[in-house]
């Protein structure tokens, strides 16, 4: 195939990619046995500029290619009817642009709201339709959620979102801005100003200082042992464990008044800015997360020893909503529900930095269902508090650094890419430039856009009362996928 | 079971018992305190702002717009004179767009002092029970995630009558967090008109109030705040819980 091989966050002139004739791309890509990460297209005049880009996780090595469309092309071939994870990136190709992938299996809008939309129809005697959303009973985003019932069984979820649909990428372009970048998925702050930042410094060929990196990286992972526990009580919340709801809710408390000491706000707002960090992390306050998260540490082990001590929490959490490996890497699953279940996929380390190099992580024995979700939560709380005391350990020898450098303009007709594995998986931003050096098109793709499926494959032969626990299993974004 | 009641043992009291004066720590942003005197007019402030919250001559930050993303008091300061400094005071709650905007001189106790005018068809109503149906417009999920936050055991706003409640018609009023995008515009007026009246809409969030980083976004449609009154503003980005729950409280109580 052919492709230019790129590294995380470097920065390639567009002339570099090569264009390959339309046809066969799709060709290489529908018999490739690598993860597509994008697939896009861009204004190119009166054409239209295909960006593709394959992950190489073993080495660590994206393959960018491209291709150019004619405007008044009406329809192809799809890509999806031989491989299925194209399933969503052409759905959204054909809403952004019109052009018809002919024989996808199920070509609906991704966030366009129609008046009529079809669903998946299952019919026969007792058999029932549950319709939930998009305004949900809790205090979440909407989506809209069909159920296909036989008496209590699921026979299949089909979910519609596009409900928080703000027209992100495009604003993007317009009015840059690491506020923007930090309002796109609220709950994964870090990761997305992350890799904006990161965009954005590798169009311009900028450097940050080591410290800068260090504490975007410390930041990142106390994001990850934040929401992690809060999703762990809000696990047990859902099968009516209080004790372990409110105890989580409170440990996650600590991390987040910690995250306000360093950057005045709970979520780490305002703490990252393109060319380093707002904030220090002097060696008091260093001293200070260290006694706040062996204080986390001891109260998570405790609580999850005395969880799953129990029975009935063990009893609802066993065997519910599995997915097969198999399915997760038909539909490549990434991130934390890919490590559930039992891809071994985490971008930290398959692109790794000078950073996560001499990090470890522990093996995860993953058993599929809501009781492995449960349960690499834990084990990745663990993982980020160690790993956030050996980069606090870094920071030591990193006082003097400064903690913002002037960034560099950005460099005309280029390419960056950034990928950042917040809490939820891989957090790929893409950025390009026209002649001048302007922003001319900006791409994201939040893990949830890969895993929304994931959730509706989990979800077949369960009771419907076991949605709500497979939901904050996944616990997906609808903001970072409606963008 | 034995394990799990132990748990209890481990965890002393968690609720912060006077959440009216309760402490914030000093590092969060809230009221910014502005001084026109020192204000250069260079602008800025005013040009790195991403909301276009911050105006000059005279100096004046609309907290509507505003994302306490504190740019301005770093630039103000580096570069200029210091005239704006974020305090730590959380109480931002107002009940009309005017009262949000900040002007030179305007301490915490004026502020708080004017913005939530006390009324009576309100405390006798709500007095000592409100509930809401919130609504997600378009929120980014981290107001939505503060909101969550209220109820847990460091805040529990469920002592005071305040609660969340899964339909609205079982609601007081409602919650709008989000820049209210146009495929929740339907979604939302629809809420609004299944809570009985008479009901109550609080806009949550800067997104909320005025757009925030959204205002110029493609798909957004804020119909529904020109059809509809609103009775209370609550400020941040995202809002604090001690904001949030601060500002309820005044607005259904007798100060």
């Amino acid at each position: 195939m052919n492709y230019i091989a790129i590294k995380n966050n470097q920065r390639i002139n567009i002339s570099d990619i090569p264009t390959v004739e339309f046809n066969s791309l799709k060709e290489q890509l529908a018999i490739s046995n690598l993860r597509p990460l994008a697939f896009f297209g861009s204004d190119w005049g009166d054409k239209i500029k295909l960006y593709t880009a394959l992950a190489d996780d073993e080495k660590g090595e994206i393959l960018v290619s491209s291709a150019l469309i004619d405007k008044n092309l009406k329809e192809y071939d799809s890509i999806t009817k031989e491989n299925h994870q194209y399933h969503m990136f052409e759905r959204e190709f054909y809403e952004q642009f019109g052009i018809l992938p002919k024989g996808h299996p199920w070509l609906k809008p991704v966030r366009k709201n129609l008046d009529s939309y079809e669903f998946f129809k299952m019919e026969g005697e007792q058999t029932h339709q549950v319709a939930v959303g998009p305004i949900h009973a809790g205090v979440i985003e909407p989506g809209h959620f069909r159920f296909m019932c036989s008496g209590e069984k699921v026979y299949n979820l089909e979910i519609m979102l596009g409900y928080q649909h703000r027209g992100v990428e495009d604003l993007m372009v317009k009015k840059p801005s690491n506020q923007l970048a930090e309002s796109i998925c609220g709950d994964s702050t870090i990761a997305y100003n992350m890799a904006y930042s990161q965009v954005m410094e590798s169009l311009g060929e900028s450097v940050i200082s080591t410290k800068a990196k260090l504490i975007r990286r410390i930041a990142l992972e106390m994001e990850r042992i934040a929401i992690h526990i809060g999703d762990m009580g809000a696990i047990l919340g859902d099968i009516a464990y209080l004790m372990g709801k409110e105890v989580y809710a409170v440990t996650r408390t600590l991390v987040i008044n910690t995250m306000l000491e360093i950057s005045g706000s709970r979520f780490g707002k305002g703490l990252i800015t393109v060319g380093g960090v707002n904030f220090d992390i002097d060696e008091k306050m260093s001293d200070k997360i260290i006694s706040m998260l062996s204080q986390v540490k001891d109260t998570v082990n405790k609580m999850t020893k005395a969880a799953l001590k129990s029975s009935t929490v063990m009893s609802r959490l066993e065997k519910t909503g599995v997915v097969s490996k198999d399915t997760a890497l038909e539909l490549n699953l990434v991130g934390m529900i890919g490590r559930s279940c039992g891809i071994e996929l985490d971008s930290r380390f398959d692109f790794c930095d000078e950073f996560y190099k001499d990090l470890e992580k522990k093996p995860f024995k993953a058993t599929n269902d809501a009781y492995s979700r449960f349960s690499i939560r834990y084990r990745e709380v663990k993982d980020s508090i160690r790993f956030v005391k050996k980069l606090l350990k870094k920071m030591e020898e990193r006082r003097a650094d400064a903690l913002y450098l002037e960034p560099k303009k950005f460099i005309p007709d280029s390419f960056a890419l950034s990928i950042v594995e917040g809490w939820r998986g891989e957090v790929v931003h893409i950025a390009t430039t026209d002649g001048e050096g302007k922003l001319s098109r900006y791409k994201i793709k939040d893990p949830s856009f890969n895993n929304w499926f994931g959730l509706a494959m989990a979800v077949r032969n369960n009771g419907v009362s076991d949605f709500p626990l497979c939901n904050k299993g996944f616990d997906l974004s609808y903001c970072g996928f409606d963008l | 079971m034995f394990d799990t009641l132990k748990m209890k043992l481990t965890q002393k009291n968690q609720f912060i018992p006077d959440i009216k004066n309760a402490a914030m720590r000093s590092q969060f942003r809230g009221l910014p305190e502005l001084d026109n005197s020192k204000c250069k007019n260079c602008n800025a402030c005013a040009n790195i702002c991403p909301t276009g919250a911050i105006s000059t001559n005279p100096l004046k930050i609309d907290l509507g717009k505003c994302t306490f993303c504190g740019a301005c008091e770093r630039i103000c300061k580096n570069n200029c004179s210091g005239a704006i400094h974020f305090s730590n005071y959380y109480k931002l709650g107002a009940d009309k767009l005017e009262k949000l905007v900040v002007l030179d001189g305007t301490t915490p106790e004026d502020y708080h002092k004017k913005a939530i005018e006390v009324r009576k068809e309100i405390y006798s109503i709500y007095n000592r029970s409100i509930k809401f149906r919130q609504v997600s417009a378009g929120g980014c999920n981290s107001c939505e995630m503060e909101l969550n936050a209220c109820s847990n055991a460091n805040f529990d706003m469920g002592r005071f009558g305040i609660d969340f409640v899964a339909s609205p018609r079982h609601a007081d009023g409602i919650v709008v967090t989000g820049p209210i995008t146009k495929n929740m515009a339907y979604a939302l007026e629809d809420c609004y008109k299944s809570t009985p009246e008479p009901r109550i809409v609080i806009l949550c969030g800067a997104c909320a109030i005025s757009g925030g980083v959204y205002q110029e976004a493609s798909e957004i449609n804020r119909e529904f705040l020109q059809k509809y009154k609103v009775d209370l503003y609550i400020p941040g980005c995202p809002v604090h819980p001690l904001t949030f729950i601060n500002a309820v409280l005044d607005f259904i109580r007798k100060k």
